[in-house]
């Protein structure tokens, strides 16, 4: 009798270990991703002939082997004249661009320039051929925004590449739309402005500045939200649910109903 | 044992009035086989039992209207958005009834693993012959089961009116459509109108708390009914014959045990319900017709069906103005038609095939009937590609796979996936066939290596133990049909049942499905039944002959009246 009280009372702090370590990974998982990316970079009022020379240089450095000396566009990558201050700075300010290699998507990554030389480039690529400029940090702002409105225009013109809370999905031939995490409210601004890659371009015409900020809102703000239902499981939808039913609810039932046949045994 | 008296005078008491102590004893006597596969169909019925009590729980705030509301409450994101009342009333449970979230959390984990758990029951059931006379009735129950409960949880996913579920109706609506000649007919019945219209939610409302669970009730209860008149069947042992039953009795051991299951079966919906979020409907935003999301999977038990969907090349002709839109047709109704139809035909083929019409209560061992398993396996790999493949979109994105490379993956696994896991499987089986038949033969290797006077080495072997042995020794094979008659073929008349085409294919069917490694023969269980003809009654079935070893009146077995 005792032995078996001992043994349930070991089983019971199996299972004290097992929450006590399923809470502190959740505060900790909650303490990682619960930062809301807000950092909006400052944007250049106007840009001086010293910084479009920087700009020039940098770009001769670093891309024109893809792009042109005079951005001209190779075999190697396309041409800027044109795409504005806007593309440079989503591309750069994401870490796509300078790209490595050429995959079927550039990838984010940690940027290689910081705020002033990217906008030096922007600028001097906008002294090209003009295209839209970079948002300022008001024009992105969430503040005051209708987020009401935000969820029912990122539904119907984002979710169906970003998933419905920005956790990204998959595209045709090896294209992705990327989880909108880190994201800051000028990348996401800047991204329906220029439409990278397979991203369509949301001009001011389809939604309307105001407008972008709506969206800007509602998923700075979804995305920071906690989740009140415990583990998130990605955010992606029933697929997660169903293997964690099977791996975690099945499997562990399968394991309680072996031990407690193999029981009889032992006492036979 | 102080209030025993006290106890039993309540007995009495009611015993005077129901006449219900007979029945009673019998109960409290049936005896439940010790393995742990038959507590999977457990598994389920606990789960069926909380959803029904987390269910009555939400139907006290739950409001099935479609009329538009605008949200005002506690969740902020979507404060001012236009929304049905259902899905605002879902979003009150989640965020404003005390405990709402966690009954919402714990109703659809309860609903993922009620599927599941019937899943893998039934795959126990059909991979030990369990089905087999005279329990083919119960299997065909457990098959209606397993479909409505697919359809309660569509039904339940749908309620809320959240984006996804809308999608699902929107999914649903459309293989409504594309029944041919009738589809448009259906869809304006089922939605009142056009799509989304404003009844669905009611009435799938009445549909999901009322019709089906009546009749999910009513299945189960006859399910349970035959289970227990015919008794548990039991996998091959010691002891264990065809006219008996050997397992815990109902009182106290199986009480004690399946009451724990129950709270094991519990523990696990309340730690997954509490740790892990599940359908956060908040996030999807209201249905909106013109919306759809990345990621758009109904829960897992319709899957397949979706992974159908996504395969199937878009073939759509036209008759006679007429469109029939076969990209719809033939995933929405061919693949699952395949696995549900041919699970409830399954025992009367096998019965026709090998012409075996005795009774079985004792189960085979998977590796006993290789074509049957991996027939299983066949089926668990078509079912499973179609299964992934509804979740391409994540995979995907997730691996870093190209999306239309996994579509073509799944087109052409579909198809090679089922073949391998029959070869492979059967494989399997004949091999342990023969390890099994070494191990009666030969004894157990116990790595003890001796020389022998004349130099040479050899390992000591044991003969296995009792037990070991008449499990060993389950294995008879299946029946097969009379050989053909050897060579010419104006020698002999050949049976009736082998004339004719069908009659050439039973006896072909027979031979790939007897195929196995002949059990070693002089222990009793030679092959008796190979002259089995159809409607003759079977030989004496193996194991029989152990009946008598234990005690007359063991409290751990019971007898199977005949008949049954
Ligand atoms: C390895 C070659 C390579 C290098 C180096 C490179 N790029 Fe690119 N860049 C590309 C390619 C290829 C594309 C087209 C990507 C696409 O659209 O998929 C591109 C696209 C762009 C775009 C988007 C154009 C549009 O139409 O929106 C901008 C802006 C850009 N690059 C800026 C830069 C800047 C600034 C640098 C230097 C810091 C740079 N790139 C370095 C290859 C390169
Ligand atoms: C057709 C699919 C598609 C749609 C619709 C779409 N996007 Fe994208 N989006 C993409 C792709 C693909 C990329 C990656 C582009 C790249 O890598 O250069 C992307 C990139 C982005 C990024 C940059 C993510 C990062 O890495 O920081 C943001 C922000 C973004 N999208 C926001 C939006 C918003 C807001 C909408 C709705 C107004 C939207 N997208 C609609 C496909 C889409
Ligand atoms: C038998 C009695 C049952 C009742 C009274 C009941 C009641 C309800 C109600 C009122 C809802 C909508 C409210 C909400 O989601 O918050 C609901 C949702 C749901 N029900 Fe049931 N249900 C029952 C049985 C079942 C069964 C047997 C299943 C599974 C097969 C099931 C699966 C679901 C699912 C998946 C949902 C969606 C839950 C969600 O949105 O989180 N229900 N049920």
């Amino acid at each position: 009798m005792s032995l078996i009280t001992a043994r349930r009372r070991r089983r019971a702090a199996g299972y004290a270990v097992i929450v006590l370590g399923l809470l502190t990974a959740g505060v900790a998982y909650a303490t990682v991703t619960g930062q809301p990316g807000t950092a909006a970079a400052a944007t250049p009022s106007s840009a001086s002939p010293k910084q479009i020379a920087e700009g020039a240089s940098l770009f001769s450095v670093t891309c024109a082997s893809c792009h042109g000396m005079n951005a001209q566009g190779t075999s190697q990558g396309p041409s800027l004249i044109g795409v504005g201050a806007a593309a440079v700075d989503f591309q750069v300010s994401t870490g796509r661009m300078p790209a490595k290699e050429i995959s079927a998507e550039m990838p984010r990554k940690p940027p290689v320039f910081d705020t002033a030389q990217t906008h030096a480039i922007a600028a001097y690529i906008a002294s090209l051929g003009g295209g839209p400029a970079i948002p300022s940090a008001a024009e992105v702002s969430p503040i005051g925004a209708d987020m009401a409105l935000g969820q029912s225009l990122f539904i119907t013109d984002c979710a169906q590449c970003h998933n419905f809370s920005g956790a990204g999905g998959a595209l045709t031939y090896g294209k992705y739309a990327p989880a909108l995490t880190h994201s800051t409210p000028t990348q996401i601004y800047e991204a329906m402005l220029t439409g990278p890659e397979a991203m369509p371009v949301f001009n001011d015409t389809t939604i309307t500045p105001a407008q972008k900020r709506d969206i800007i809102a509602y998923i700075t703000t979804v995305r920071s939200e906690a989740n009140p239902g415990g583990f998130s499981l990605g955010r992606i939808g029933p697929v997660t649910e169903g293997l964690v039913a099977f791996l975690g609810g099945i499997g562990s039932l399968v394991f309680a109903s072996i031990w407690i046949t193999l029981k009889r045994r032992e006492h036979t | 044992m102080s209030n025993s008296k006290g106890l039993g005078g309540v007995g009495v008491f009611l015993d005077d009035r129901t006449r219900g102590a007979a029945p009673a004893r019998r109960f409290m006597r049936k005896i439940f086989p010790d393995h742990w596969s038959f507590l999977l169909g457990e598994i389920a019925l606990y789960s069926f039992i909380i959803l029904i009590l987390t269910g009555i729980f939400l139907t006290l705030f739950f409001q099935p209207s479609m009329t538009d509301v605008v949200y005002h409450g506690v969740y902020h994101p979507l404060d001012g958005v236009r929304m049905s009342e259902a899905y605002a009333s879902t979003l009150n449970i989640s965020f404003d009834v005390r405990g709402g979230l966690l009954l919402r959390q714990i109703h659809h984990w309860a609903a993922l693993l009620f599927v599941g758990a019937i899943m893998v029951h039934m795959l126990r059931v059909f991979f030990t012959g369990a089905y087999r006379k005279p329990r083919e009735f119960n299997w065909i129950i457990g098959i209606a089961i397993f479909t409505i409960s697919i359809f309660e949880g569509l039904f339940g996913y749908s309620l809320p009116d959240d984006l996804l579920s809308g999608t699902g109706l929107r999914i649903t609506q459309g293989v409504l459509q594309s029944v041919p000649i009738v589809g448009t007919y259906l869809s304006f019945f089922l939605f009142g109108g056009q799509f989304p219209g404003h009844v669905i939610i009611p009435r799938l409302y009445i549909i999901h708390v009322l019709i089906i669970p009546g009749l999910l009730l009513a299945l189960i209860s006859a399910h349970l009914f035959l289970m227990f008149h015919q008794k548990h069947t039991q996998m091959p042992g010691k002891g264990r014959t065809e006219t008996n039953v050997v397992g815990a009795p109902m009182y106290p051991y199986f009480m004690a045990k399946t009451g724990a299951f129950f709270f094991f079966v519990f523990a696990v919906v309340a730690l997954l319900s509490t740790f892990a979020q599940i359908n956060p409907i908040w996030l999807f935003g209201p249905y909106n017709p013109s919306g759809i999301t990345a990621g758009s999977q109904p829960d897992f038990y319709m899957g397949a069906l979706e992974g159908a969907l996504r395969i199937m090349p878009n073939w759509v002709s036209n008759v006679g103005g007429y469109t029939i839109a076969w990209n719809v047709i033939i995933p929405a109704f061919v693949p699952l038609g395949i696995i549900f139809g041919g699970a409830a035909l399954w025992p009367f083929l096998e019965r026709w095939i090998t012409g075996d019409h005795r009774e079985h209560h004792i189960n085979d061992r998977p590796r006993n009937a290789p074509t049957r398993t991996g027939i299983g396996m066949a089926a668990v790999a078509f079912y499973g590609v179609l299964w992934l493949e509804g979740a391409n979109d994540v995979i995907a994105a997730q691996l870093h796979i190209p999306l239309y490379t996994l579509t073509w993956i799944a087109r052409v696994s579909v198809f090679l996936a089922p073949a391998v896991a029959y070869w492979v499987t059967k494989r399997i089986c004949l091999g342990l066939q023969r390890k099994d038949t070494h191990l009666l033969e030969h004894g157990v290797e116990t790595g003890i290596i001796r020389q022998l006077p004349s130099g040479e080495f050899i390992e000591v072997t044991r003969p296995v133990s009792e037990e070991v042995r008449a499990v060993l020794e389950s294995r008879t094979g299946l029946p097969q049909l009379p050989a053909p008659a050897p060579g010419e073929p104006g020698e002999g008349v050949p049976a009736p049942s082998e004339r004719g085409a069908m009659g050439k294919l039973r006896v072909r069917l027979n031979r790939v499905l007897t195929e196995g490694i002949p059990v070693p023969t002089g222990n009793g269980h030679g092959n008796g039944h190979a002259e089995l003809r159809e409607g003759e009654p079977a030989a004496v079935p193996s194991g029989a002959d152990h009946g008598r070893e234990l005690e007359a009146g063991s409290p751990d077995e019971e007898e199977r009246p005949s008949g049954h």
